[in-house]
């Protein structure tokens, strides 16, 4: 069972945020969910087998890219060329 | 060859459309002057694509896709971008922050989902064909509730490029459309290899439909018969299976233990994808700002949860929840051994068997908002997820109706062998038409 507490620990985690008025719908349907998934302790097996394809890599090499102002076109805030981010200090 | 225009100007009575194309060009090739709308999550250069998310709104990709590169190389007129669940999040396309999708055969019901609008564009008849994406049934459950074919490829035979990506591991761009040989033809444009998907491989559909199934063995799975699975839309595909059994295929009882997991194992593995991929979207790159002057996590958390919905910021916190130190042994290790089992029974059943054939969905479309407890719906993905967990074809075709809603016959085959399923569809669609 997660706890109020525990959903608004997890929204914090997730930085998707709750408001109180949605905390006791959340937390009621997260816990059916996770009682639904207790299914998973029952299963026996071994994990995942190595497939034909595994690390595709290629060289290293410069190629030709979008434009500055193409990657800018979409980011609200900017400056000398540059994405501006909040604060991280 | 010059491009050349077409006007484009659905009466859209079902909110199918999140953008119309009214005047969109087109070159020569195998879609010359063909329709096709898009689903909302595959980006398209200069056309605003927003996943049906308000954290996309105003976003416009500096490039396509690669499947859309591909069908507009192919002649093809991009009509428009489709309505969705928020991310491909959800089975009904209620999930859209810009409204409910109808279905076109009954407005009073939901079209399925995710890609709820490619469906209902083309029931509707607005478009000839249309790209959706499937993560866990999403091109299959609208085809099938909307009356009409949709196939999601084997995984890693379509470039994602381009596609916004949900859950990286289980999603595969796939073709819809009125009639198996429409969704052959776009299958046969869309696949192939691409550089720009590390996953993707070098298996190209190149595919007329045959609808010759003498011989054919198919594996009937009780567990796609049983609980769960409303009696009628049983009776419908049973009759169905029947029809092909007259066609000259034969089938076998076969039994797939690990559905009893498959449920569970899809929703931690996506959940757990989704918390780590939507992780992007923090109003820093595109989408609506976030505050500078705040720090970050004060500004993500703003942003996030206005713009996200309440279906995208719940699979988000599962994800993050299974994936929290002393929990990822409890759920997302057990659901990649669960998923390896069920890739093992497959294995197993087609040793035996050509295709594996069952309903595709366990009812026939819900009423609108019929679905609004989360677990119920998740419940309603039971017979789609196992190929996505499994990574295998699997195409549906309308095969009757149930109270008067059209019932989708669900046939998954071997890994690459795309083109029998679609021939199994097709041998069934010959057949009744």
């Amino acid at each position: 069972m997660v706890t109020e507490q525990d959903v608004q620990h997890i929204a914090e985690l997730a930085d998707v945020g709750i408001g109180k008025e949605e905390l006791e719908d959340f937390t009621h349907q997260f816990n059916a969910i996770l009682e639904y998934f207790d299914i998973l302790d029952r299963v026996e097996g071994q994990g995942a087998a190595a497939r034909d394809l595994y690390n595709v890599l290629r060289e290293d090499e410069v190629e030709p890219s979008l434009p500055q102002e193409e990657v800018l076109r979409n980011a609200p805030a900017q400056e000398d060329g540059f994405i501006k981010a909040p604060r991280v200090m | 060859m010059p491009a050349q225009t077409i006007i484009f100007e659905p009466d859209d009575k079902y909110n199918a459309f999140l953008k119309v194309c009214n005047k969109p060009s087109h070159t020569n090739g195998k879609l010359a002057g063909i329709t096709v709308a898009v689903k909302d999550n595959i980006s398209t250069s200069g056309i605003e694509t927003t996943c049906a998310s308000k954290i996309l709104k105003g976003y416009v990709p500096p490039y396509d896709a690669h499947v859309v590169g591909l069908v507009k190389q192919a002649g093809a007129a991009i009509a428009g971008k489709t309505n969705m669940d928020e991310f491909g999040m959800g089975t009904t396309t209620e999930n859209s922050a810009f409204g409910p999708t109808l279905n076109p055969r009954d407005t009073g019901r939901v079209p399925g989902g995710s890609s709820g609008g490619s469906a209902a564009a083309v029931a509707a008849g607005m478009v000839r064909m249309a790209l959706g994406t499937d993560t866990g049934g999403s091109i299959r459950c609208p085809a099938a509730f909307c009356g009409i074919v949709g196939l999601k490829p084997t995984y890693g035979r379509v470039s994602r490029y381009g596609l916004i990506a949900y859950a990286n591991s289980l999603e595969q761009i796939g073709p819809m459309g009125k009639t198996v040989s429409d969704v052959s033809t776009l299958m046969g444009v869309i696949a192939g290899y691409d550089r720009h998907d590390s996953t993707s491989q070098n298996k190209p559909y190149d595919h007329i439909p045959r609808a010759d199934i003498k011989g054919l063995k198919i594996g009937i799975p009780a567990e796609y018969f049983g609980k769960g699975v409303d009696p009628q839309v049983a009776a419908v595909v049973k009759k169905a299976i029947g029809r092909l059994e007259e066609l000259g295929a034969s089938t076998v009882p076969c039994s797939i233990p690990s559905m009893e997991y498959a449920l569970a194992a899809y929703y931690v593995t996506c959940t757990c994808e989704a918390s780590s991929n939507l992780a992007r979207f923090d109003g820093v790159r595109y989408g609506p700002a976030a505050d500078t002057k705040k720090s970050w996590h004060d500004a993500y958390q703003e942003v996030r949860s206005a713009a996200f919905g309440t279906e995208v910021r719940r699979r988000i916190m599962l994800g993050t929840f299974a994936l929290s130190s002393g929990y990822y042994g409890k759920y997302y290790s057990k659901a990649q051994v669960a998923r390896e089992n069920v890739r093992k029974d497959f294995q197993r059943i087609f040793q035996e068997v050509d295709v594996i054939a069952g309903p595709t969905m366990p009812t026939i479309a819900f009423r609108l908002k019929e679905k609004s407890d989360p677990l119920s719906m998740y419940l309603a993905d039971i017979l789609t997820v196992p190929a996505n967990l499994a990574g295998i074809p699997a195409i549906s075709v309308p095969c009757g109706k149930s109270e008067g809603m059209p019932v989708g016959l669900q046939i998954m085959g071997r890994h690459f062998e795309d083109e029998r399923v679609v021939d199994v569809a097709y041998a069934y669609e010959q057949a009744v038409n």
